[in-house]
């Protein structure tokens, strides 16, 4: 890739406990463009956006974002960079004490001295990008949980950020808003040039959008290229999570004994006992 | 199988961990005392102090005030039954309002607190780290330390010695209530011995220190246990109990420490 790169992952190495996350992962993340992560579940998906957020620390390597270790920063300067990113969280994480308008507004309201009047008609801009205007007045807890993640992205973008982080935006849409928050995703990644990086197991969502790809497995970066590529990759894991098999070298059970011995094993002692 | 040995050093390594676990905890619960209390706060602060004056210290008010006028009337009922064998009824004023400002305001007050505002503030943050609100608040670049849990670590500090004052006027007045009114006890002797005997520094100048020192332990023991439990509905129930049995805990034991200092002659 010749592209700038606005997020850099070094080696980075990450583990809760004794399960071992991240077994050293380098990826780079091009200014502008829309980079998808994808990967099974409990591969550290959303671990890999805290990452970069800052909120966890790598037990090794770093991640620089825009030429900066973020993990080796003051907090006053991680909350400066901060203000330059946009996340969507997976539970959308709106505050409950304050409705959808003053959830969108909040942002402005604590970085800008905009006037009022102003703040309204931005958030309400941001509001209709997701088709929720007419939801202002509600609170949080009225709101489905699709709405509910519109309203984080609304509140995600009102900055206008540099670079937004999508924790699965599609999961719980209906097909209308879903066709609708792919749309927007790609929209704003162009009109505003922003970098996205969006993580996803939804794949063909996934890879109508995405510029550049990076595949996630045990810990460790398995596949990566433009959805193109990816889509004629002969590696038998990475086939069998493109086109969703269920057989395959990535098992869909959790590491377990086997099911003969777990059941009958118990039943043959029970009845010797 | 593990040798009697191996378990007795098991058990020695199980103690040290735990010991470690603790100080680390007490470690972790100073600083985000020194980085949310110490700073500045913006005019936006200043509102959402008050949001939370009203919350910890207006809702409870009504609690902390039947409370003190019931308690100052069993105190003046008590007071009599022993004081009158002596003939001594004229002293009632004076046991009152010295047990009271001394004692039972800045205690029984705390811990009402704890119970009322205290559980509820360890709740309410804890539900809001289980939801990601203090998350995503942190990657929209807003500290949740100082938006969040300074303003009210603050309006726990000062809204309990103001609820203490409340718990100890009516207090007074429900003695005199008892007294006085009922008992049949000199109304003159009553308000006159405590105007000679109570003194404005000793006495209501260390209830109201203890007040403070026991609004700062509860209010950061409240706002400490939301903060750090684990994000569950079984973490933030237990933290909620911890919170109530902690800060029950440091009172009366710091109740102790303090009263020996003040008026035990050390």
């Amino acid at each position: 890739m010749t592209d700038v790169p606005f997020i850099e992952i070094e080696d980075v190495h990450f583990s809760r406990g004794s399960h071992e996350i991240f077994r050293g992962i380098n990826m780079i993340i091009p200014q502008g463009k829309v980079t998808a992560i994808m990967g099974p579940s409990g591969t550290g998906k959303t671990t890999l956006l805290k990452l970069i957020g800052g909120q966890l620390t790598p037990d090794q390597g770093r991640i620089l974002v825009d030429g900066q270790n973020v993990h080796r920063l003051s907090r006053k300067a991680l909350f400066t960079l901060r203000k330059r990113m946009g996340m969507l969280f997976q539970s959308g994480a709106l505050f409950s004490d304050l409705n959808v308008f003053e959830n969108v507004a909040f942002p402005l309201r604590v970085h800008t001295n905009l006037p009022d009047a102003m703040i309204r008609d931005l958030v309400l801009l941001k509001l209709e990008a997701v088709g929720l205007r007419g939801a202002r007045h509600l609170s949080p807890a009225e709101l489905s949980g699709g709405m509910a993640r519109r309203v984080a992205l609304a509140r995600a973008i009102a900055l206008d950020p540099e670079l937004i982080l999508y924790d699965e935006p599609f999961v719980g849409q209906d097909p209308i808003s879903m066709g609708v928050l792919v749309q927007l995703i790609k929209r704003l990644n162009e009109a505003l040039a922003l970098t996205s990086v969006v993580v996803s197991h939804d794949i063909k969502e996934t890879l109508s959008i995405a510029d550049y790809l990076y595949l996630l497995a045990d810990g460790q970066v398995v596949a990566e290229g433009t959805p193109h590529t990816l889509n004629a990759n002969q590696d038998p894991r990475v086939s069998q999570f493109v086109h969703g098999e269920p057989d395959g070298p990535v098992p869909f059970h959790y590491p377990a004994e086997t099911l003969y011995s777990d059941i009958l094993g118990q039943a043959t002692a029970t009845r010797a006992g | 199988m593990q040798s009697r040995f191996e378990q007795g050093v098991d058990r020695i390594v199980r103690l040290g961990r735990k010991g470690c676990d603790v100080m680390e905890a007490l470690g972790r619960a100073g600083l985000f005392l020194g980085q949310s209390a110490v700073g500045i706060p913006s005019r936006e602060g200043w509102y959402l102090w008050l949001r939370q004056m009203h919350f910890v210290g207006v809702l409870s008010l009504a609690i902390v005030i039947v409370s003190g006028l019931f308690i100052g009337m069993v105190l003046a009922l008590q007071g009599y039954t022993i004081l009158v064998d002596f003939g001594a009824e004229q002293a009632l004023g004076q046991m009152v309002a010295l047990s009271l400002l001394r004692e039972l305001a800045p205690v029984v007050a705390a811990l009402l607190f704890a119970g009322r505002a205290g559980s509820a503030l360890t709740a309410e943050i804890g539900l809001m780290k289980a939801t990601e609100q203090l998350t995503s608040m942190e990657m929209i670049g807003v500290d949740p330390l100082r938006r969040v849990i300074a303003p009210r670590l603050w309006a726990g500090f000062v809204a309990l010695p103001i609820l203490t004052v409340g718990f100890g006027v009516v207090g007074i007045w429900g003695g005199y209530l008892v007294g006085v009114q009922w008992l049949g006890v000199f109304e003159g002797s009553y308000w006159s011995n405590m105007q000679a005997s109570v003194s404005f520094v000793s006495d209501v100048g260390n209830g109201m220190i203890k007040s403070l020192v026991f609004a700062i332990v509860v209010t950061w023991i409240a706002v400490f246990q939301g903060y750090d439990l684990v994000p569950t509905s079984e973490g933030i129930s237990r933290a909620t109990t911890r919170t109530v049995v902690y800060s029950s805990l440091a009172v009366l034991g710091l109740d102790f420490v303090l009263t020996a200092v003040m008026f035990g002659g050390l």
